[in-house]
């Protein structure tokens, strides 16, 4: 059932007039993950350009970051990209952590990982899970969502929320872990690594998934590197770029974990195809990590490192960590108070959103939707 | 048969018609009402979790709290809809399938019209669903419904062809039209049936066999396409662009969409049980003979059929939870660029066979 | 040709595959449960909404200041020297009254940010998740257990003791370091004491009849 790229269509141009037509995926729309509005440009089915609108999640986070202490942002960082919050707390107690210039204890470094990972599975299930619901297979997405519970419920008892933790602070964490934690964590990774086959045998590898995934939104790399796309989509076009290897944070050089990347295996390289099976693959190698970590935990006391008081010196500090979607950058100014100047978040989804057109181009209105899907975007994140 | 009896037994022959139509009308309700919770308790044990729970036990009401909810809501018509149209449009698409039930062969008692051109008479009436489709895309006056009704009929056209072709294939064998005869001569234990070479004998039935399977195949796959469900179901799909043609109704002429589409399954179930697998025959031969009862014979054989039907839902629901979309032109693809091709190979070397 | 009739064996194998799957799926048992008939049991971290309690608050305004959506409103009226305000549970005493504690459950973020600097434990988070409203100012919860009438007495005994203490004090400065030096040295804290006292006894007073 292959069929010629779309890419290579001459519009040929009949003496009838026409005129582009412009249609608009609503703010309101199922598959749009969120509020995010799409102004399709149009010439019958085929789409020339694309429009996102944005801007409908705008919740201030950068000013109100400017009037919270910095203990009191670490909720607010929380609400940027709900799916992956542990990502986003990390990311900014690093840098606050080396704008103070703090070392943190061995085992907060340790859990702080396990959590990140633990974080970055239960992300990428709802990004497969979403993803086939939008191609028409509801199934997977409630086993998808089924196994994410398991991971809320251990996130639940470390900290008590299953969604926004509030739980990595600057300096350390808020709680140890649960006396259980391990045993149901070391639990889990059992339960979950048939449940990775299970997926593949249902959706990843099934024919007309691959038909409606493969050759679609093909993204080469050199486009991707120009558009600073992270993540993901950039591992998906063929480049072994990851900043837990390539720039590591925390405890990261002590693990010993691949970096999946996508080849081409049904289609081209860089297809909608490649980026969902790296993501597949990342859960695999998230499981690794866990294992590792588990194993190498040290005991210790989670929050003798905390400060009293967060005042940092004047100075300004960029750091950034490997979030499920992408690179997530914070750029945090202090004038020596302790509210900070300025904090910038350099947001990954939205720079991913960016190369929506270049994607686009040339495709049929259906493919929007699998095209969209493969981006993984969290509008709140794109907004803050 | 049932016609003539009621002819002879009420004297008046539009009478008898209206008695006629009434015990087909019944089931399909029935039916309906069964299928719908089906599907809603299929669909959640396929997906691990419990489905309607609170009406009734295990939620086997939860299909007439939908209809009153149903019944209860505001006809809504937009202005500028073409009203006529607009109104007689879920009538045609529920009429077409309602019409097509005529010809089944519930048991060999009981057929509504003993037509000796059943199968050719089905394909054609349900042709009038087309009709409606078109006609409820058009007076929703949106340029979004218009798309997908004209690519549900474009989608229930095309799939149409390698139905007959699969059809014709087997009345090469069988040499009639008429579904009752068809299944009387599929009598005896399932080594009758058409699926596994109908009532032929020796080497013809091995080299049928696997013919007929891949005939079984199409045939399912094409009436898949027929009744619009997933991997077809760009037409209703909610995650496309738009919701298709029926985004415009609500209330009582939604659900005769509804109404229509569970009917519909399940006469497309009967035609293909009734082609390939021996219609109201059992497979292992009748309570009736054992215990001397041949009052029994039609009860039983009316339960095989309903089985069979049953079945063959249950299978549609099964694929509809498992598989996701297929793109419009892939949709045009698989039909005219290997269904149609595979079953006029089918057709020849069937026709071959039975010659010589 | 090869491709045509491996896309059909593929197509058909995957679909199999991915059918079995779904079949296997029918007989497990369901992993959800019926929601108001069964509820989950929650661990114990758990973070729903915030409960005080008032006996042991002695009104530092830690919670307040740490709220991160500035959700908790805390007034306080300072005690008077002789009141007895009661103790905390680990022993301490309390000086303030608090006569408002209201926290707005629409803005709360359930962050547990105000649980961590009370010093005496007091403020902290229950398992109760099913409080919703009609009205969006039912969520204002007060937890003062003071009626309205004793919040106000409490802030008028303090003013009348700021406003006494403050007519004990002279206009200029000089005349100020005299009595100063004249209250010190002079006045013994009986006088001022019975004018307390009499001031006490009026809500007392007032109680009893």
């Amino acid at each position: 059932m292959s069929f010629e790229t779309k890419k290579n269509i001459t519009v040929y141009k009949p003496a009838v007039k026409t005129e582009e037509m412009i249609l608009n995926m609503g703010p309101q729309h199922p598959s749009t993950h969120g509020v995010l509005r799409l102004e399709l440009q149009l010439e019958g089915e085929i789409i020339t350009k694309v429009i996102p609108h944005i801007g409908y999640l705008h919740r201030c986070f950068e000013k109100h970051a400017e009037a919270m202490t910095y203990p009191q942002v670490i909720p607010y960082t929380d609400r940027m990209d709900y799916l992956a919050s542990m990502g986003n707390e990390f990311g900014y107690a690093v840098a606050v952590e080396k704008l103070l210039n703090i070392q943190v204890p061995e085992r907060v470094e340790y859990i702080r990982v396990i959590m990140a990972e633990l974080q970055r599975i239960a992300s990428h299930l709802v990004a497969l899970g979403t993803y086939g619901a939008d191609i028409g297979a509801m199934t997977p997405f409630l086993f998808c969502f089924r196994d994410r519970e398991k991971i809320l419920s251990l996130f639940e008892m470390t900290c008590g929320a299953r969604l926004l933790y509030n739980y990595i602070w600057v300096g350390g964490l808020s709680h140890d872990l649960h006396p259980d934690f391990v045993r149901q964590t070391r639990d889990f990774v059992t339960y979950f690594k048939p449940k990775i086959k299970e997926l593949n045998d249902l959706l990843t590898y099934n024919k007309i998934f691959i038909d409606r995934t493969s050759n679609v939104g093909i993204l080469p790399l050199d486009t991707a590197i120009n558009f600073g796309i992270s993540g993901p989509m950039l591992r998906g076009s063929g480049l072994k770029w990851d900043l837990r290897k390539d720039d590591p944070y925390s405890v990261y050089h002590k693990f010993d974990f691949d970096i999946p990347v996508g080849e081409g295996k049904v289609g081209t390289v860089g297809d909608c195809w490649d980026r969902y099976y790296v993501r597949v693959l990342e859960m695999g190698e998230s499981l690794k990590i866990i294992e590792q970590a588990l194993d190498q935990l040290p005991e210790g006391d989670v929050s003798s490192a905390i400060p009293k008081r967060i005042k940092p010196p004047v100075g300004q500090v960029y750091t950034r960590v490997e979030n499920p979607r992408g690179e997530l950058g914070y750029f945090i100014i202090s004038d020596g108070s302790v509210n900070p100047f300025r904090v910038k978040v350099r947001a990954p989804s939205f720079v991913n959103l960016g190369v929506m057109d270049v994607l686009c181009r040339g495709h049929m209105v259906a493919d929007i939707i699998a095209i969209l899907g493969s981006v993984d975007i969290v509008l709140g994140e794109v907004d803050r | 048969m049932m016609y003539d009896f009621f002819v002879d037994l009420l004297g008046n022959e539009i009478l008898a018609a209206i008695v006629t139509g009434v015990p087909p009308l019944v089931f399909i309700l029935v039916f309906v009402l069964f299928a719908v919770w089906l599907e809603r308790k299929v669909s959640a044990h396929m997906q691990d979790r419990l489905g309607p729970m609170r009406t009734g036990w295990h939620g086997y009401l939860q299909t007439i709290a939908d209809l009153i909810k149903l019944i209860q809501k505001e006809d809504i018509s937009a202005s500028a809809n073409d009203k006529p149209l607009f109104n007689l449009a879920p009538v045609l698409v529920f009429a077409g399938t309602y019409a097509a039930f005529a010809a089944i062969p519930f048991s060999s008692y009981y057929i509504g019209s003993n037509l000796d051109l059943g199968i050719f008479f089905i394909i054609g009436i349900s042709g009038l669903v087309v009709a409606g489709i078109l006609m409820a895309g058009w007076s929703s006056n949106n340029k979004y419904s218009m798309l997908g009704a004209m690519r549900s009929a474009a989608q229930i056209i095309s799939y149409e062809i390698p139905t007959i072709i699969v059809v014709l294939t087997v009345v090469m064998i069988t040499r009639t039209l008429n579904l009752h005869t068809l299944s009387e001569m599929q009598t005896g234990y399932f080594w009758n049936w058409m699926i596994f070479g109908g009532p032929t004998a020796g080497l013809e039935k091995f080299l049928l066999i696997p013919l007929m399977f891949i005939g079984f195949l199409i045939i399912y796959t094409s009436m898949l396409a027929e009744v619009n469900r997933t991997p077809f179901d760009i037409p209703e799909a909610e995650s496309e662009l738009v919701s298709g043609y029926h985004t415009e109704y609500s209330g009582m002429k939604f659900a005769m969409f509804f109404l229509a589409e569970y009917a519909n399954m399940f006469a497309v179930s009967a035609i293909v049980s009734a082609l390939f697998l021996g219609g109201y025959q059992s497979p292992i031969g009748y309570l009736g003979n054992l215990f001397d009862a041949p009052w029994l014979i039609p009860v039983e054989q009316f339960f095989w059929f309903t089985a069979k039907g049953t079945f063959f839902v249950f299978v549609q629901m099964w694929l509809r939870w498992t598989l996701p979309r297929l793109r419009v032109d892939q949709l045009m693809a698989l039909c005219w660029k290997y269904l149609i091709p595979i079953a006029f190979i089918n057709l020849i070397i069937v026709g071959l066979i039975t010659v010589l | 040709m090869k491709e045509y009739f491996s896309n059909i064996w593929v197509g058909l194998s995957t679909i199999a595959i991915g059918m079995k799957v779904t079949f296997k799926h029918l007989f497990v048992p369901a992993v959800t449960i019926q929601y108001p008939n069964v509820r989950v049991e929650l661990p114990e971290r758990e973070r729903n909404r915030l409960y005080v309690n008032m006996d042991d608050c002695i009104g530092c305004d830690q919670c307040s200041r740490a709220c991160p959506v500035s959700c908790i409103e805390i007034e306080t009226v300072k005690g008077l020297p002789t009141e007895d305000l009661g103790k905390t549970s680990n022993g301490k005493k309390k000086a303030l009254w608090v006569t408002k504690f209201n926290i707005d459950f629409a803005k709360c973020c359930y962050c547990q940010l105000c649980v961590f600097p009370c010093p005496t434990e007091c403020i902290y988070m229950t398992d109760v998740y099913e409080f919703s409203e009609f009205q969006r100012n039912n969520l204002i919860y007060d937890f003062v257990t003071l009626t309205p009438e004793e919040r106000e007495q409490k802030k008028l005994n303090y003013q009348k003791f700021e406003a006494e203490k403050a007519a004990k004090k002279p206009v200029t400065p000089a005349a100020e370091i005299k009595a100063e030096v004249k209250v010190k040295t002079e006045t013994p804290p009986t006088s001022s004491d019975n004018s307390q006292q009499s001031n006490l006894k009026e809500p007392g007073e007032n109680k009893g009849s």
